[in-house]
């Protein structure tokens, strides 16, 4: 049990690697901050474009989800990062990781998203533009905000995996919490920085799934 | 183009929907076959017919929502079918009312009526305000403003509907079969404040199955099969000596029920 407490519960490694610890959180928060709206504006644009958008558009919107989809996040983000300088473009560490979720949390977005928008019977487009409205107003006052409100627990749910998808930026020299523990972690030979990281995550994380419970029994509750 | 003479009657005053011609094909359906309608200013056309006839398609043409194959149609002296037209501006001249209402179920029925009024007629907030709780008012919701489409029972939804359409206060009303998803008891309220409409001076397309109130309220019937008028006439005439055959197997076949 000693044995147990001094690996994983040590509180001398805590203190000592706290400093590290909170600028990786702050970093996971700031990553965060920064690709979850990106994503979703991606996705609401993919949404529109494969939903909206004339045969050819719609096409070319459901292959680029499909691509972005079928790539590892991973592999988009050292390309971009460590590829692309190769062309002679370099978009640096911050610029590959917007770009990066931009395109693979955009095309899960917008999946998402064009669910939403199928589910909003066409009947609502129809009276939106009986009454003199454009499509694209129709969509942003009408369709939209129900397409939104019938897929809310999957969009929460998607921002969760973005949330936790953020670790991947460390290896473009991004120290976020992950990266931040494992140094920690290696300079300490304890694995107490890794638990405090899964502690943060969870205090991150738990209201969004708590969220995505009480979304989920209120649309059962709807039915 | 050279358009046919009007006919005597519609010579009186001119037509407020003048359609011509009209042909529409769903895949290997034709449902319109060069259907003609025209109706006058202030007059309350009714379309009846066995499912299946292009009545619904007709109406659905006259504003747009379905794009007609071939034909033309003017709305208030506006060639609805010509790409130089605006159509939204023109559709704010055609008021609908649908089958099975299609209120915005995220907004209260004040909400549902304002929404046009700000951003199709561009009205300040205060103003759609007052426009659309005098619209409510008319259709005798004042008290349920504030209440979502899922607070309110069918006929209530159908009236605030109507409301939406008639706070754009357009030049012709369409009615697309506007009591058939309802239960029987609500049905009277909408068709009263159709009846108030009516002597208001609206002109106004009813497809429907509402039998006595097309005996009781339309200027005029037509008939439609197969996606072609039949028949056409004053109600007494249609639902008493109807004269196509086709005619009179649906009168007789609506008053058995």
């Amino acid at each position: 049990m000693e044995e147990f407490l001094f690996a994983f519960l040590n509180g001398d490694i805590l203190r000592e690697a706290w400093p590290i610890l909170w600028q990786g959180f702050l970093y996971t928060l700031a990553l965060s901050a920064i690709t979850v709206p990106l994503g979703l504006a991606g996705g609401v644009i993919l949404a529109l474009l494969s939903t909206s958008g004339p045969r050819g558009i719609r096409l070319a919107a459901a292959a680029w989800t499909d691509l972005f989809r079928a790539i590892p996040p991973l592999v988009l983000l050292v390309f971009l990062y460590a590829g692309l300088p190769f062309a002679g473009i370099d978009v640096g560490a911050w610029g590959a990781v917007a770009i990066g979720f931009f395109l693979n949390t955009g095309a899960y977005y917008g999946e998402v998203l064009r669910a939403g928008i199928g589910s909003v019977p066409a009947g609502q487009m129809e009276a939106a533009r009986s009454t003199g409205l454009t499509r694209g107003q129709a969509l942003r006052h009408v369709i939209l905000p129900q397409a939104v409100r019938n897929v809310l627990p999957d969009l929460v749910s998607n921002t969760l995996e973005v949330v936790k998808l953020t670790s991947i930026a460390s290896v473009v020299a991004l120290p976020e919490l992950l990266f931040q523990a494992r140094q920690a972690q290696n300079a300490t030979y304890n694995a107490t920085p890794i638990v405090a990281a899964a502690v943060a995550y969870f205090l991150l994380l738990w209201p969004l799934v708590r969220l995505i419970s009480r979304l989920e029994n209120k649309a059962m509750a709807g039915r | 183009m050279t358009r046919p003479a009007p006919s005597p009657a519609a010579a009186a005053t001119r037509p407020i929907v003048d359609a011509r011609g009209l042909w529409k094909r769903f895949g290997p359906l034709t449902v319109l076959k060069g259907v003609d309608l025209s109706v006058a200013e202030r007059e309350l056309v009714f379309i009846i017919g066995p499912s299946g006839s292009g009545k619904s398609t007709l109406l659905r043409c006259l504003n747009r929502l379905e794009e007609p194959d071939d034909g033309s149609i003017h709305v208030d002296g506006i060639e609805l079918l010509s790409r130089a037209t605006d159509i939204n501006a023109a559709r704010r001249r055609i008021g609908m009312v649908f089958q099975s209402f299609n209120l915005y179920p995220h907004m209260t029925a004040r909400q549902n009526v304002m929404l046009a009024l700000r951003k199709v007629l561009k009205q300040e907030r205060a103003q759609a305000e007052e426009a659309a709780a005098r619209a409510l008012d008319r259709v005798g919701l004042a008290e349920r403003m504030d209440h979502y489409p899922a607070q309110l029972s069918g006929g209530q939804q159908q009236r605030v509907a109507i409301a939406r359409a008639i706070a754009l206060e357009p030049r012709v009303m369409l009615f697309d079969e506007p009591t058939s998803a309802l239960d029987p008891e609500l049905v009277g309220g909408v068709l009263a404040v159709m009846r108030e409409l009516r002597q208001d001076g609206m002109t106004m397309v009813v497809v429907s199955h509402e039998m006595a109130f097309a005996k009781a309220a339309a200027d005029r019937v037509v008939f439609m099969a197969d996606g072609e008028k039949l028949e056409e006439g004053p109600p007494a005439q249609i639902f008493g000596d109807p004269r196509h055959e086709r005619t009179r197997a649906f009168i007789r076949q609506i008053d058995r029920h």
